[in-house]
């Protein structure tokens, strides 16, 4: 998994709430069986003005040139500015693959809805819970400035706007951790085999149906 | 020291391991896998030259990418992605020795139809598979839950997840639902209560006596939109309905099995001084027959009220949420439901497509036509076996003579990633969980509703109030 340490980088605005995973990624494109890919296709339907496939030339197609992503000033974009309860609905892990193959390695906002936030974690994408009001505070400083930038800072839990004032944040300290050190989950859980083999055996005795295969014929 | 939560209960007979930093190993009992979220773990697990911990904890099926008409092979899938996708898993089922019921299994099916209907998931399990309404399955009293791809990997490779504890939740239903209320009605008018991040970081646990008058089916589809609601989890007690439902299932414990089972499964439930951290008490009465009219689950109305307006909300977010979705829908504020002309509808999903949503359904339809100005009527069942039965009990029959399609099982238009689906500006009843923009097709205007007042709307061509149906069939007649 991709670290992920400070960045600095430039802030676009989606200034809606309840973004769900069907709009940051259409289910036509999860006809993939990779990872990569996904970025041209992000928000599918608000970029661009007709309906999307997979294997198109994005390039030719005609954009919505009012959507966010699309206008000149958030070229280069990486930080998600939005509001609450962004990537709620469906499970789909293309939502944060698609949001880092577009270039975001942070997103802040109120809230998220659970699957999601838990998806970001697993690929290096940083979402940072803010309260309302500073979210609020964050939309105005970028709208005097189309240029705003944003720092994060994840080993000092630190949002810092351009004039130097440090917003903190929360994080579970299991996450930040592998967020920081890049680390393989499933290699680590690994290392804890006997624990597992342990609670199978005491399973395995006082609940035997659980381990009975589901039937083939 | 207060007693313990359902959840609380699933969570400590399922932690393997508890960690300093606060996080948690849970050991997961079954996984269920499908097509389109499964390709890129599997790929996962053999760039790490990784085995499944345990093959036989997971069972796999296809139906996101399915035609739901006749095909005999993965070569008769015209859409090669599609194609490409129900073959990857074949070969991965295969290849990892994966229990699949594929193409021609008559098991097959929509995952959380299929899984419940087998005994694939039984009480006091951990439910999990990469798909967010794996919350159906906390029906039967166990803990099951969506994940991403990534966590799927995981499980394959470990058989566990790291987690941390969710937050304990209950809505509790009291009192009788009225004549016409199905279980749709209930969970969409909860959703309309709480929100659609109401749940957000909860375990939701349904209770109270509506809820326990419901069949198993029904606290299915109660428990399928917990993740409308915000919660990954849904869950309901353990009850003689849940032990009955599972009796004599193909995965079900059998003689001595069985009687230990049956008496553990029994304590599954919420002890009576448990405490919660969010409750929410519904008055049964309350409810009446839902539907949705904008771009988000919780934009929901009673069947008889007119359409909100949005200047009369105080919260400035939800006010322009509610200003876009009219937009997108192209309704008006103040209409009633019945303005609302419907191009196509929808019977089937995870959330409505087992046996007794179809009967409801053809019970309304019966001896009725659909209504000339609505394009066409799916009707999809949930699996094989829920199609055989329906036409063992001659239900395809009434939905054919009313001129709707009687189709083979899959999720179809619910999210519209096979051939089933809506153009753009078309409405839409549906009998699934998500009217979000373009889910059921590019531009597409979803309404979500029952069983039988989407059967209702179909005849009628727009929506009409199931409690009134009898003069709507009247005036039906008269106009011919």
């Amino acid at each position: 998994m991709e670290q992920f340490v400070k960045h600095t980088g430039l802030v676009a605005p989606l200034d809606r709430a309840n973004v769900d995973t069907d709009q940051i990624i259409p289910k036509q494109f999860l006809k993939s069986i990779k990872r990569t890919g996904f970025g041209p296709n992000l928000f599918d339907e608000w970029r661009y003005l007709d309906e999307g496939f997979p294997g198109q030339d994005n390039d030719k197609r005609p954009k919505n040139e009012d959507f966010v992503l699309n206008r000149p000033e958030y070229q280069g974009a990486s930080v998600l500015l939005t509001r609450r309860n962004f990537g709620c609905g469906s499970s789909r892990e293309h939502a944060p693959w698609a949001l880092m193959d577009f270039g975001f390695r942070a997103i802040i906002a109120p809230s998220y809805a659970d699957i999601f936030y838990n998806n970001c974690f697993k690929n290096g994408l940083l979402p940072i819970v803010l309260p309302e009001a500073t979210v609020d505070g964050l939309f105005k400083a970028e709208a005097a400035d189309s240029a705003f930038q944003l720092t994060i800072d994840l080993d000092n839990q630190q949002v810092i706007t351009p004039e130097g004032e440090a917003i903190g944040f929360e994080i579970d300290k299991f996450r930040k951790h592998c967020l920081l050190n890049g680390l393989d989950e499933i290699g680590l859980t690994l290392q804890q085999t006997d624990a597992i083999r342990d609670y199978e055996a005491r399973r395995r005795t006082a609940e035997p149906w659980v381990f009975e295969e589901p039937q083939k014929q | 020291m207060a007693g313990k939560t359902l959840y609380d209960k699933l969570w400590n007979a399922h932690l393997v391991a508890e960690r300093e930093d606060g996080s948690a190993l849970i050991y997961i009992d079954r996984q269920i896998i499908h097509e389109v979220t499964s390709p890129q773990a599997f790929e996962g697990l053999r760039l790490a030259g990784r085995q499944p911990w345990r093959s036989g904890a997971s069972v796999a099926t296809i139906d996101h990418n399915v035609p739901t008409t006749p095909f005999n092979n993965a070569a008769d899938i015209v859409d090669d992605t599609s194609r490409i996708q129900v073959q990857t898993l074949q070969d991965n089922t295969r290849e990892f020795g994966i229990t699949e019921y594929g193409i021609g299994d008559v098991r097959q099916g929509i995952v959380h139809v299929m899984a419940p209907e087998q005994g694939a998931v039984l009480p006091g399990m951990t439910v999990v598979c990469g798909d967010s309404h794996t919350s159906t399955n906390g029906a039967l009293g166990c803990l099951a839950h969506g994940i991403g791809t990534s966590e799927v990997e995981h499980v394959l490779a470990t058989q566990t997840l790291v987690a941390q504890k969710m937050k304990n939740m209950q809505v509790r239903v009291e009192g009788e639902l009225g004549p016409g209320v199905t279980a749709k009605d209930v969970v969409l008018h909860i959703i309309g209560v709480i929100g659609t991040a109401g749940g957000n970081g909860h375990a939701l646990e349904f209770a109270g006596s509506a809820i326990r008058s419901l069949s198993l089916e029904g606290r299915m589809t109660v428990c399928n939109m917990s993740i409308e609601a915000g919660a990954r989890a849904g869950m309901v007690a353990v009850d003689d309905t849940t032990i009955d439902y599972v009796r004599g299932r193909p995965g079900a414990p059998k003689g001595a099995d069985w009687d230990k089972a049956e008496a553990y499964w029994r304590g599954l439930v919420s002890d009576a001084d448990a405490e919660f951290d969010t409750l929410v008490e519904i008055d049964a009465s309350d409810i009446r027959p839902q539907v949705s009219w904008g771009t988000s689950p919780e934009m929901v109305v009673p069947v008889d009220s007119l359409l909100p307006d949005p200047a009369q909300e105080p919260d400035e977010v939800k006010r322009s949420g509610m200003e876009r979705a009219y937009q997108y829908m192209g309704l008006k504020p103040g209409i009633k439901t019945s303005e609302i002309n419907l191009d196509r509808v929808f019977i089937g999903s995870c959330t409505n497509s087992r046996i007794e949503d179809l009967r409801a359904a053809a019970q309304v339809v019966k001896g009725r036509k659909k209504a000339e100005s609505v394009k066409q009527v799916l009707v999809v069942p949930g699996s094989g076996l829920v199609k055989q039965q329906a036409e063992k009990e001659g239900l395809d029959k009434i939905f054919v003579e009313a001129g709707f399609e009687w189709r083979q099982p899959g999720c179809s238009m619910c999210l519209a990633m096979n051939p089933d689906r809506l153009l753009p500006g078309e409405h839409c009843a549906s009998t699934s969980n998500r009217n979000f923009e373009g889910r059921q097709g590019n531009g597409g205007r979803t309404h979500l509703v029952s069983p039988a007042m989407a059967a209702a709307a179909a005849v009628a061509g727009h929506f009409v109030d199931i409690r009134d149906l009898a003069a709507a069939g009247q005036s039906q007649a008269q106009e011919r």
